[in-house]
């Protein structure tokens, strides 16, 4: 539980830490809660030489609302998410996904960027992200792009992050009236990673029909999921509890989960159609509660 | 039947809600455990662990690590070979490597140490370290161990097979007899898996050699610390260090629940470090290691049988079990008892003939069987009657509780001979069923579940009515390495009317500190707070045998009322020399002698101390101060009922505990705040493994649950509220009809969790499910048998 020797950095700037990165390359990591790296570095299975930590840089801590988004800094720390009144107020499906990460501990030092550039497919955020069609923004030498969460998770531990880019920003569409989300996670414990979990955002037209549906999952592939063929399947459709199960149906057969101790690929799947019913109709529930 | 409280909270004897006196340094962060501990010029240890469960060591290049700055040592078997110190005993009179020269027996065995100047330089040496593995054949399954085409395992002790030892107890035809001429029989295959202490503190030591006195002080994590000396005198004697020179100092211990009696590798490499080099040495595990390496407890297959009336009259059980003990026995049982009280598992219940038979076999998993929580094997032993008793209920139909009050036995049969052998010395058990089920609404639940079930509603109830075998023990009986198996209390009294004791066991949570002290107040008057407890310096206590299998209170908890008795005699006749009366004359509450019939002559214990040193009889030895070593005449029997309520989540397979109510009896209570923490640990303890916990090994010997990533230790969000309640059935034989508590929950409460969920689902004609009891291994069977 001794990781060896690394140098630390701790850059005031975004322009130093861009620069640190291209000086070091693909031997710099970036350090943000640390939740995640550190327990790899001290098992070894990570041996970085140049730890950059992002603390210090300021502008990537901000929660706001701006031009029909929620901007949330790469450097939120999660339990900064739980405790802001706008979060639970209007973007319950993020809410929930943040209480289900780990444990208090954790969340007082993780950050939602860190959690997202990681590229575990077990952490919570993607899945959440891609429901909601967010966007991430990076910044690299060559300037900024913007990745949509949905392209974002390339492989497994792989994203769409360039080694000499730095996520910075993630921007979530502000929900119309009559929208809802829910994130249901099976887990075996407090802090375990899910053995399935879905993430479910939707708005209801003026006439009853989903006007957007968005369903990501977590911890049932090499990489997070988004249920593209389930989303089509509600999307401009009355959400009838048949047409929820079949849309719950063909997420279970998308996902492409391994048997592992908390189940076979087999019960991961039933999970994720269980799931999928179960956050749809709380997320459906909040959009008919009229927020 | 609540214990009487004799004296006032300003003396605070048996029965007061004392604060526990250990608290104040542990919640100000001031305790002080082995890594606490730094000593000058103190080296760091590091271990190399083996990769492959079974492997020939072909060579070890340590060039690279020595070459390091900071790194003064590489230890190898062969280096220990030379002092022949590269196999050790294990207690079960097995051997054990320290490190190997050959063969790796496990993954994580150690195979290599490193000590630097700096535990950082030390784990960068274990990397650099190059050994090269010839990969054997690894041996995994107990089942397989014992076909004839198995690789054997233990040549080095000229063995032709895996198997190591056939225990049996009771009479194999007269259960014959009785399972023939039976109405009905129940067959059941048991699974009780690995699973680990997993204490919060790890193991771990500093070895400090002094060369010029030769003398050794080991800093070490161990519940048993008196016998480790004598364990290290005999084993090192020839390397010159002889008990006398031998200072074992067991710290503050974050909890041991049988892990820490063993004496590992770990700790014999240190000493053998710190006398090679003259310099102190010090190990600490990490948590992988210790979760990987360190000793293990249960692993029993079991296949149990009952015979019975077909009106549900228990006539027989019957038991044949395979133990794993990995590559060696290095259980810590005593020695005449090879699978520990497993005998005990006839519980609670008037059953005339029973015969049990254990076979322990090799495999390539870490060494151990310790007893976790369990005094020796006794949550096996109940988890398989109290799973036996309700299969039969369900083959009767009939209600489990009511097939378990037919069967008990009654008040009036103790002291009770079971028939594989023990004197359960008391006991109520229908009172404490009874109490359990009035306290949770049984019969109310019953209609509830009734109801639930026809509208397909999963919710079960279960009860585990067990009986507990703690306080070892008597001494024709039971001996570690040949010591009896007694314990001790040294008590001396100041001039100033306070107290010092010390005593042979080591608290690792238990809150010794408090207990004895209040016992001293009971017997004295002398207020528990005057009271210091002393334990765990092997050159202060007095010798005893440690804290394990619930036996403190039993054994030294009894010679802390013995040596304070002592003490009393002795004061009584100095009282007698102050009042200028005979002792005949003189009557004793706690904390005063009065003169009979002149209730204002009197002198208190304090005024008496301080006499012994001033003013003490002529001809009498000056001083206040008794010791006592206590052989317990026999074990003691706790006992208790649990009732647990479940509902399952068909959709997802989990399964939420909704009640858990628990009656425990353990004799009369010290402090009562202390058995209820007692408990609740315990239960917590009893339902980890019943839902969660594991040590999975791969068909290669890969540990797959080598971290708290996967080996799942409940956290207060999973754990239940526990409901505590009690009776009180003195022990007729233990000084203070005290009986030991500390294991009973952990032993009793998962064969009410899983009777529980087996409950709920035998409407789907399931008859058991083996602990642990995931949501997935719930899901499967509601999805085999056509539920979802």
């Amino acid at each position: 539980m001794i990781p060896p020797p690394f140098t630390y950095a701790a850059p005031t700037s975004l322009e130093e830490a861009l620069a640190l990165l291209q000086q070091h390359g693909p031997m710099a990591k970036i350090l943000a809660g640390g939740h995640s790296l550190l327990p790899m570095m001290k098992l070894r299975l990570l041996e970085p030489e140049v730890l950059i930590d992002l603390r210090r840089v300021p502008g990537l801590a901000d929660i706001r609302e701006e031009n029909g988004y929620l901007h949330l800094g790469a450097m939120v720390r999660e339990v900064e998410l739980e405790e802001h009144p706008l979060i639970r107020a209007k973007y319950p499906l993020l809410y929930e996904t943040t209480r289900w990460i780990a444990d208090p501990q954790v969340r007082n030092m993780g950050t939602v960027g860190g959690n997202l550039a990681h590229g575990d497919p077990g952490n919570d955020h993607p899945a959440t992200m891609m429901a909601y069609d967010a966007q991430l923004v990076v910044v690299g030498p060559r300037g900024e792009r913007v990745i949509p969460a949905r392209e974002f998770f390339l492989d497994f531990y792989t994203t769409a992050l360039e080694p000499d880019e730095i996520l910075t920003a993630i921007r979530i569409p502000t929900p119309p009236p009559r929208s809802g989300g829910a994130y249901e996670k099976l887990e075996r414990k407090v802090g375990d990673y899910a053995t399935a979990a879905v993430a479910v955002q939707l708005s209801l037209a003026e006439d009853g029909t989903l006007s957007y549906v968005g369903i990501g999952l977590t911890n049932v592939a090499h990489v997070p999921l988004f249920a593209a063929r389930s989303c089509a399947h509600l999307q401009g459709q009355r959400p009838t509890p048949e047409r929820i199960d079949e849309a719950a149906q063909m997420a279970s057969e998308d996902c492409n989960p391994r048997s592992d101790l908390r189940g076979s690929a087999e019960y991961k799947r039933a999970m994720v159609r269980e799931l999928t019913r179960r956050a749809f109709r709380r997320a459906l529930e909040r959009a008919q509660g009229g927020q | 039947m609540e214990a009487e409280v004799r004296t006032s909270p300003t003396i605070c004897g048996m029965g007061h809600r004392m604060k526990r006196k250990e608290d104040a340094r542990f919640l100000f962060g001031k305790g002080r455990y082995v890594d606490d501990i730094k000593l000058p010029g103190m080296l760091y240890m590091d271990i190399v662990r083996s990769p492959f469960a079974h492997a020939r060591i072909k060579s070890i290049n340590a060039e690279r690590a020595l070459a390091m700055d900071g790194v003064v040592a590489v230890i190898t078997g062969k280096d220990l070979e030379k002092y022949n110190l590269h196999w050790m005993p294990t207690l079960m009179g097995d051997t054990q490597m320290v490190l190997p020269t050959d063969r790796v027996m496990y993954q994580a065995q150690e195979v290599a140490a490193v000590i630097a100047t700096d535990r950082y330089i030390a784990a960068d040496a274990v990397e650099a370290i190059e050994v090269e593995y010839e990969p054997l054949e690894p041996v995994i399954d107990p089942f397989r161990a014992l076909e004839p085409d198995a690789p054997v395992l233990r040549t080095d002790k000229g063995k032709t097979d895996n198997h190591i030892w056939h225990w049996e107890v009771g009479d194999r035809e007269a259960t014959e007899r009785a399972f023939q001429e039976a109405d009905v029989v129940v067959k059941q295959q048991i699974y009780i898996p690995r699973i680990h202490v997993a204490s919060i503190e790890t193991c771990g030591c500093i070895a400090d050699y002094n060369p010029v006195e030769g003398k050794l002080t080991v800093y070490m994590t161990t519940q048993a610390p008196h016998v480790v000396r004598t364990a290290l005198a005999l084993v090192a004697g020839h390397v010159s260090l002889s008990e006398e020179k031998i200072r074992v100092i067991s710290p503050d211990i974050g909890g041991g629940f049988g892990g820490k009696v063993p004496i590992y590798p770990g700790y014999v490499i240190a000493i053998a470090a710190s006398v090679l080099l003259g310099r102190p040495v010090k190990w600490i595990e990490d948590r992988s290691e210790n979760l990987q390496a360190d000793s293990f407890a249960r692993d029993y297959h079991i296949t149990a049988e009952l015979a019975a009336t077909k009106d549900g009259k228990i006539t027989a059980l019957r038991i044949k079990t395979l133990a794993d003990h990995g590559y060696t026995d290095a259980a810590a049982n005593p020695s005449k008892f090879p699978a520990g009280l497993f005998s005990i598992c006839t519980g609670s219940y008037d059953i005339k003939h029973a015969f049990v038979e254990v076979d322990a076999v090799y495999t390539n998993k870490p060494p151990g069987g310790v007893a976790y929580r369990c005094s020796f094997r006794v949550t096996e032993a109940v988890h398989a009657i109290e799973r036996m008793v309700d299969v039969l209920a369900q083959k009767l139909d009939m209600d489990p509780a009511e097939l378990r009050f037919k069967n008990f036995i009654q008040p009036d049969q103790f002291p009770y001979k079971s028939a594989l052998g023990w004197e359960y010395d008391s006991g109520n058990y229908p009172a404490a069923l009874r109490k359990a089920m009035d306290l949770i609404g049984y019969e109310e639940l019953r209609r509830e579940q009734a109801e639930r079930r026809a509208r397909g509603e999963l919710m079960g109830i279960g009860i585990s009515s067990f009986t507990e075998i703690v306080g070892a023990g008597p001494s024709r009986h039971f001996d570690i390495l040949g010591i009896k198996m007694f314990d001790s209390c040294e008590l001396r009294i100041h001039p100033t009317g306070k107290a010092i004791a010390r005593f042979g066991t080591k608290s690792q949570g238990q809150g010794h500190e408090t207990t004895y002290a209040q016992i001293i107040a009971e017997e004295l008057g002398i207020p528990a707070a005057h009271v210091q407890v002393e334990e765990g310096d092997t050159d202060t206590a007095p010798y005893g045998l440690g804290t394990y299998a619930s036996r403190s209170t039993p054994t030294a908890g009894a010679a802390a009322a013995m040596a304070a008795r002592k003490v009393r005699e002795k004061a009584r006749k100095i009282a007698a020399y102050l009042l200028e009366v005979s002792e005949e004359d003189l009557e004793w509450e706690p904390g005063v002698f009065r003169v009979k019939g002149a209730p204002d002559k009197s002198v208190t214990i304090q005024e008496i101390a301080f006499a012994a040193y001033t003013n003490h009889p002529p001809g009498m030895e000056a001083g206040l101060e008794a010791v006592h070593y206590y052989d317990p005449p026999n074990l003691t029997f706790p006992f208790g009922s649990y009732i647990c309520v479940v509902d399952i989540d068909k959709g997802t397979g989990q399964v939420k505990i909704r009640r858990f109510v628990a009656v425990d009896d353990c004799g009369h209570v010290i402090n009562p705040m202390i058995v209820e923490g007692q408990i609740h640990g315990g239960l917590t303890m009893g339902f980890a493994p019943a839902m969660m916990e594991e040590l999975v090994y791969d068909e290669e010997g890969n540990i797959l649950t080598g971290s708290f990533m996967d080996y799942l230790l409940p956290t207060a969000v999973e754990t239940p509220r526990w409901e505590t309640a009690r009776t009180v059935t003195p022990s007729p034989h233990h000084p203070l009809g005290a009986k030991g508590v500390g294991e009973s929950a952990t032993v009793g409460a998962p064969a009410a969790i899983v009777n529980a969920v087996v409950d709920a689902l035998s409407p789907y004609g399931v008859t058991h499910i083996d602990i642990p009891i995931t949501p997935y291994k719930v899901w499967k069977i509601l999805h085999e048998k056509g539920v979802v």
